[in-house]
């Protein structure tokens, strides 16, 4: 009995810890996704979109900490630094529609998506200059408390990650659902050409996706920032990268789909670290995804008509 | 009159070649390189490798230059960025050794960017010293290289027998980064000396991950159940922080035992107090340092406002080698190719080097014999002289 116990603890062990890396990813994913949908382009700046949240994120939680601990309980300094970072970034995000992707709508895709790639630079070095090379320690905006479970250990930090996430996602999808301005989206993201016919702008609908993937990305920072706690210039390279992978496995333009491939990259990364050396790691982990994509090829949810219509 | 003009302009030009050749003479500046991580993955190593470069050439300057063979030379410092990669590294060197004419090069700090970098170096046949890199490729079958401290394979015994005799241990883990040299080596190294004390299998878990990740939950979890008693993980001070914290909050109870690379005042900024306690191998150690060493420091901290780590207390030997050993060449000829020569016959030969790091002595590899310095993190955060292990 005890060795079958302790299996099973493990196993349940590597779910959590799967859990909270597949969270990053999900929540990144999304963004990626929902720009897709809308202008059927990957914003590959949004990577350096999350790490510039995750700065603001620590900039924010810094000040509030500074000011006002002691004064008002740290449930409430962590709600106000979510808020006040997801707002900022969201400037971020329409700073990018506006300033990299707009001017280049009519251009060919290969120069629109090679924008990304530049804004992403340009975050990088730009905070390279203002910050320094030097890393950044995120404080923590709460006390860890390590909770241990018939041989599992699950600290209040990756509980929160694991359901702020989750909650995030739940809201998003509420919003895309049921709001005027999430209807508008999926409208769009159904037919680009008709419905600004309709007199819905793609010059507002486009910032405000850019604005909602960033507020997302940075909220995901500031949940990295709690979990991994060492911020530097190029942090949303890899993740990014990752998160990329996990949109196009979730098929393009689908955010249910990014969101589901997101857990399952986390997974597939955990177990397969789990079960083999763990130098064989991404080599297995990518090699699974690759499998999968051969066989589908436009991911879990992908929409047979994107792939018509343009790239 | 056909010859008076022949031997006006013969005259002339004899004259021209001499005094242009006074001229050069006079002006021969001493120039050495340094090649240096300023930014990339690990800028404060590169600060600190310019910040003791600095305070070597303030010294050189108050005396007026350096003094070879009864003639003061005016040195000058050529430094440049690798950002921390082996391409930049290699870059960096060659264009120190054929465009900037230095004598000497001291650097690259890492075994990742040393040993491409001096391959490069051993080619050009210049001297070139790396203070920090720790790999064997770095000065193997490379006359022209040497370095500042002592090898990986050293610094595995030492931490194996200090684990040992220090809690009596027999089990033991090590989480390494797999894409990295300097990790990768002293991992191998490390297990390698646990089982030969300890006997096969004696190493339990054996994990790895790849530069850049920040999880390695699946990898600690699985050491944890393992059983091992002692977790080495020979790190950068990116990423020492990480792993402690999440071993902790995966259950993990037992010591974490490191290597000199977690030697950077850094760790303990970005780690706090879950680094408290916590043993590595180094060359040096700040607190409880005396003589040379302590002025060394204090003057570091007086100027720059922070305790200088291993890397510039390395730098600053390297540079007081290639110092030594320039001024033991008796002349500089200046003619770049035979000075050089010149300056590593004269390094290969320097016996008992005083460094604030130790005696050094070169072998025929260029690499020195010193000892290894055990240092615990205390309570306050500061790295302390805990014991001292000699080859």
């Amino acid at each position: 009995m005890e060795p079958l116990i302790e299996s099973v603890n493990y196993i349940l062990q590597n779910i959590i810890n799967a859990l909270q890396r597949g969270s990053f990813y999900a929540v990144i994913s999304i963004g990626y996704s929902m720009v897709y949908g809308v202008l059927m382009l990957f914003n590959f700046a949004h990577g350096d979109i999350f790490m510039v949240g995750t700065y603001i994120g620590f900039g924010i939680a810094t000040v509030l900490l500074a000011t006002f601990t002691g004064l008002i309980p740290p449930p409430v300094i962590f709600l106000a630094t979510v808020v006040i970072t997801m707002f900022l970034a969201s400037w971020i995000g329409v700073f990018v529609e506006v300033a990299g992707y707009r001017p280049l709508r009519q251009a060919p895709r290969a120069s629109a998506a090679i924008t990304g790639l530049m804004i992403g630079i340009i975050f990088e070095t730009g905070i390279l200059i203002m910050l320094g090379a030097k890393r950044l320690s995120f404080p923590p905006l709460m006390e860890t408390v390590n909770y241990h479970i018939g041989g599992i250990y699950i600290t209040n930090v990756k509980a929160m990650i694991i359901i702020i996430s989750l909650l995030l996602m739940l809201a998003l999808h509420a919003f895309i659902q049921k709001t005027k301005w999430g209807m508008a989206m999926r409208a769009m993201s159904y037919d680009f050409l008709a419905v600004p016919l309709m007199g819905v702008s793609i010059n507002i609908i486009a910032p405000l996706t850019f604005a909602v993937g960033a507020g997302l990305a940075s909220v995901a920072g500031i949940l990295y920032g709690q979990a991994y706690p060492i911020l530097d210039p190029y942090m949303g390279v890899l993740l990014g990268w990752k998160a990329f992978v996990a949109a196009i496995l979730g098929g393009r333009g689908s955010i249910k789909g990014a969101a589901m491939a997101g857990y399952l990259l986390g997974f597939i990364e955990i177990f397969v670290a789990t079960i083999f050396p763990s130098t064989l790691r991404d080599l297995i982990a990518y090699s699974i995804i690759l499998i999968i994509l051969t066989f589908r090829p436009r991911g879990f949810f992908g929409m047979e008509h994107s792939t018509k219509l343009r790239l | 009159m056909r010859k008076i003009a022949v031997l006006t302009v013969v005259a002339f030009c004899t004259a021209m070649l001499f005094s242009s050749l006074a001229l050069a003479a006079r002006k021969t500046i001493i120039k050495i390189g340094i090649n240096a991580p300023l930014t990339g993955d690990i800028p404060k190593v590169g600060e600190g490798t310019k910040y003791a470069a600095q305070m070597w050439l303030e010294d050189i300057e108050k005396a007026g230059g350096l003094e070879v063979g009864g003639k003061k030379y005016e040195v000058e410092l050529v430094i440049e960025d690798n950002e921390s990669k082996a391409e930049s590294a290699v870059k960096a060197n060659t264009k120190m050794i054929t465009q900037d004419d230095v004598l000497a090069i001291v650097g690259p700090q890492s075994s990742k960017q040393a040993v491409p970098a001096g391959e490069v170096a051993n080619k050009y046949k210049t001297v070139m010293i790396s203070p920090w890199s720790t790999n064997p490729s770095t000065t193997l079958d490379r006359p022209y290289v040497f370095r500042g401290c002592f090898l990986d394979p050293f610094q595995g015994p030492v931490v194996a027998n200090f684990i040992t005799e220090e809690f009596g241990f027999t089990k033991a883990a090590v989480l390494y980064d797999v894409a990295s040299d300097y990790p990768k080596g002293l991992a191998e190294v490390f297990k390698q000396a646990w089982e030969e004390k300890h006997g096969p299998g004696s190493v339990v878990a054996y994990e790895s991950f790849t530069t850049k990740d920040t999880d390695f939950s699946s990898q600690l979890t699985k050491i944890v159940k393992s059983g091992a008693q002692v977790l080495f993980t020979p790190q950068y001070y990116n990423e020492v922080p990480l792993i402690v914290s999440q071993a902790k909050d995966l259950g993990w109870t037992g010591p974490i035992v490191g290597s000199d690379s977690w030697g950077s005042a850094e760790t303990i900024e970005l780690c706090g107090e879950d680094c408290y306690g916590l043993f590595f191998s180094s060359h040096y150690a700040a607190a409880g340092a005396k003589g040379a060493t302590k002025a060394f420091i204090d003057r570091y901290e007086k100027t720059y406002g922070y305790i200088p780590d291993d890397v510039a207390a390395l730098t600053w030997d390297a540079l007081r080698l290639a110092q030594q050993a320039i001024q033991d060449t008796g002349k500089l000829t200046g003619k770049i190719e035979k000075d050089r020569e010149a300056v590593r016959d004269a390094l290969a030969r320097i016996k008992d080097f005083d460094g604030i790091t130790g005696k050094m002595t070169f072998t025929e590899e260029g690499d020195p014999i010193k000892c290894a310095v055990i240092v615990k993190i205390n309570n306050q955060g500061e790295y302390e002289f805990y014991g001292s292990s000699c080859p």
